[in-house]
């Protein structure tokens, strides 16, 4: 190689350097800045209703468009009861599987077991809620309501979240397909986190003589909680931001209702069933006050999520 | 319009693109469009204007673009500017429409009409009234069996089942009107209140007709309201009602057409004007008139004459097509009271618009 070229080589790759160092800040930042701009703009478009109901719109449980006072109350406790329902249902399930699949399912199925749960995850939001209308309203009004009143809501106490009319529709439904739309982001990341604990540990107590049972309950769970922990945040983040499905089927109604198979609303489905015929600046507002409640809620749910995984991953590797 | 007979499957699949369009629709509030004229609002209107923008289409080679979004998203996007004009069907009060210098003229009338699903009950066989739906939305009565609903379909076995009531979720003209039909025939639904959106006490939402229709269609003991063509096209079960007069009727032009016959249009300002619950021994109860509402002062003039063409044109010829839909056309003084009132759009220059002239 000449000088010449060597040098021009040089000389060119002093300029790509920095050209690319910035070009990736660049971006990186970029989505620093369209945070920031949504938190500012839904802030600055809520100030109205705000300023308004003043702290109030947080617990105050009216919608009333007709005489222009809201609150967030309702579709606040929609959000996180469907959420819970579905970390209720969806959890269980998710450790199984990715028990299963880390410690006892024979290794030629693993693959093909993972990759259909993750699949799970690629089929539509709205999929999930159409096939809930058509499919699971009926199954849940004629067989699952009544033999859900007919037992528990006899039970007093826990029976009152199981009372009549079963009309399949309602926050219960709302919160089974919330179960199946996060087990696939639940199930992966409990995986990742259970094959992050050092075989050593585990070779250990089988040489011990431990059962299965003992090397699950005393060795694999509690080094990986903090990390089992964080996946069902991040399930619950995603749960409480599901739109589609959820105004599907959980019945859009504006109501406080004890009953789990009460419909109710969640605060996404009240903002893609009315933002776009909210005429008038509080009714507006307002809806978009909602939707800042909805930021702060997820924001620190996934926060605390991603702070506990990473936690359990410094952990792993120091271990 | 010859009806077919239509496969269950059929219904659902048909149901189901209606379902995933409006939804579509309600994502996607500015969208461009490639047509010469564009129009969004109202869905009770909905399946009119379309089948005139298509007859027009034919005749003229011009395409009129309608977006049946709701009746509040119409009058967002006119007063915003982002459509030529804009359909509702509550009426913009006459204070509103100066404030936003918009003038508003009525189309079409139409029915809303309230659907059942219950077990071996047949379309129009159910008899109900105003006082009693108003108790039903108002969760007072919960059971079909009734004492209140028995008394008006004596001889009719009504099951004991639960009342799934269902509503429009979104801000929408039938449910104005249907809220102003049940405040007034009941006393007790004024807590509730009159409007495009209100604070249901009882029941579930369905975002648009398509989505009321899916609900109670699939909800065994569920009641709802739609717009009557939007049931008639669907073969929903609906009831018929007792009208002011004390007379059962059922929802038909006739019965929209009696309805219609008092209304006072050349002394309504503005032609704001509700046709809930007129007098009358054959008016349908829940008559409404739909409107239109553009922009005063055009700034693309082009557009504006257009638009002004595409309704002359929609009220001289589109009558037939109108009843085929059951909907019913505006009277002739009417319609001449619109052209009246188009020929006072301007253009920036506060000049009155001519007519483009297409069809004429």
């Amino acid at each position: 190689m000449s000088d010449i070229t060597a040098s021009r080589f040089k000389s060119r790759m002093n300029i790509g350097d920095p050209l690319f160092k910035g070009l990736t800040f660049f971006f990186a930042t970029l989505v620093l800045a369209v945070l920031a701009a949504i938190v500012s703009v839904l802030v600055m478009d809520s100030l109205p209703a705000l300023q308004k109901f003043g702290p109030a719109f947080v617990w105050s449980q009216h919608w009333n468009p007709v005489k222009d006072n809201y609150g967030a109350l309702v579709p606040l406790v929609g959000t996180i009861v469907t959420a819970l329902i579905a970390l209720i249902i969806g959890v269980p399930f998710s450790f199984g599987m990715a028990f299963f699949l880390t410690e006892l399912c024979p290794h030629w199925a693993r693959q093909p077991i993972a990759i259909a749960i993750e699949l799970l995850a690629a089929v539509p939001s709205i999929i999930y809620g159409i096939w809930g209308l058509f499919v699971l309203v009926p199954i849940f009004q004629h067989y699952i309501e009544p033999a859900l009143i007919a037992t528990i809501g006899q039970i007093p106490i826990i029976g009152l979240l199981f009372q009549g009319p079963a009309i399949g529709m309602g926050v219960l439904l709302a919160g089974f397909i919330l179960a199946l739309m996060i087990l696939p982001f639940v199930t992966s990341v409990m995986r990742e986190v259970f094959s992050a604990v050092p075989a050593v540990l585990r070779e250990s107590a089988y040489g011990l003589g431990a059962t299965r049972w003992e090397v699950v309950w005393r060795v694999v769970l509690p080094y990986s909680r903090v990390g089992v922990v964080g996946a069902i945040m991040l399930g619950l983040g995603r749960a409480l931001g599901e739109t589609m499905a959820v105004t599907f089927v959980i019945g859009n109604a504006h109501r406080l209702s004890l009953s789990l198979m009460a419909p109710g609303t969640t605060i996404s489905s009240t903002l893609a069933n009315e933002f776009t015929e909210a005429d008038g600046a509080i009714y507006t507002s307002s809806l978009i006050a909602l939707g800042l409640v909805l930021f702060v809620l997820t924001f620190t749910v996934l926060a605390i999520g991603k702070k506990l995984l990473l936690r359990n991953v410094g952990k792993g590797g120091t271990a | 319009m010859i009806p077919q007979p239509e496969t269950k499957r059929g219904i659902m699949l048909r149901k189901l693109k209606s379902l995933s369009f409006a939804t579509a629709l309600a994502f996607a509030p500015f969208t461009v469009h490639a047509a010469d004229i564009s129009g969004a609002g109202a869905t009770f209107p909905y399946p009119v204007y379309a089948k005139w923008a298509e007859a027009y289409f034919k005749e003229t080679g011009l395409t009129m673009n309608y977006q049946s979004i709701g009746s509040g998203g119409g009058i967002k996007q006119i007063k915003a500017k982002t459509v030529d004009f804009g359909a509702t069907d509550a009426p913009m009060k006459p204070a509103d429409l100066k404030t936003f210098n918009l003038i508003q003229f009525p189309t079409v009338m139409g029915a809303i009409v309230p659907v059942v699903n219950l077990d071996g009950v047949k379309p129009s066989e159910m008899v109900l009234n105003g006082h009693v739906l108003a108790e039903i939305y108002l969760g007072h009565i919960t059971k079909w069996n009734d004492p209140a609903i028995a008394a008006l379909n004596k001889g009719m076995v009504l099951p004991a089942i639960d009342i799934a009531v269902v509503h429009r979720s979104d801000g929408s003209g039938t449910t104005f009107n249907f809220t102003t039909y049940l405040s007034a025939t009941n006393a007790a639904w004024d807590e509730v209140g009159v409007g495009k959106a209100v604070e249901w006490p009882a029941g579930l939402g369905g975002k648009g007709n398509e989505g009321v229709a899916a609900l109670v269609g699939h909800m065994t003991g569920a009641i709802g309201y739609v717009e009557h063509s939007y049931a008639h096209q669907n073969h929903m079960i609906y009831t018929r009602m007792i009208n002011k007069d004390g007379h059962a009727v059922e929802p038909s032009l006739e019965t929209i057409q009696a309805a219609a016959a008092n209304a006072d249009w050349a002394h309504a300002e503005g032609n704001y004007l509700v046709l809930a619950n007129q007098p009358g021994a054959d008016s349908w109860p829940m008559t409404a008139a739909t409107f239109i509402l553009m922009q005063k002062v055009q700034d693309k003039p082009k557009t504006g004459r257009e638009t002004e063409d595409f309704f002359i044109w929609a009220m001289d010829k589109g009558d037939d097509l109108a009843k085929d839909l059951v909907y019913v056309p505006m009277p002739d003084n009417v319609v001449s009271m619109t052209k009246a009132l188009m020929q006072t759009l301007t253009d920036k220059n506060n000049k009155p618009l001519p007519l483009a002239g297409h069809a004429l």
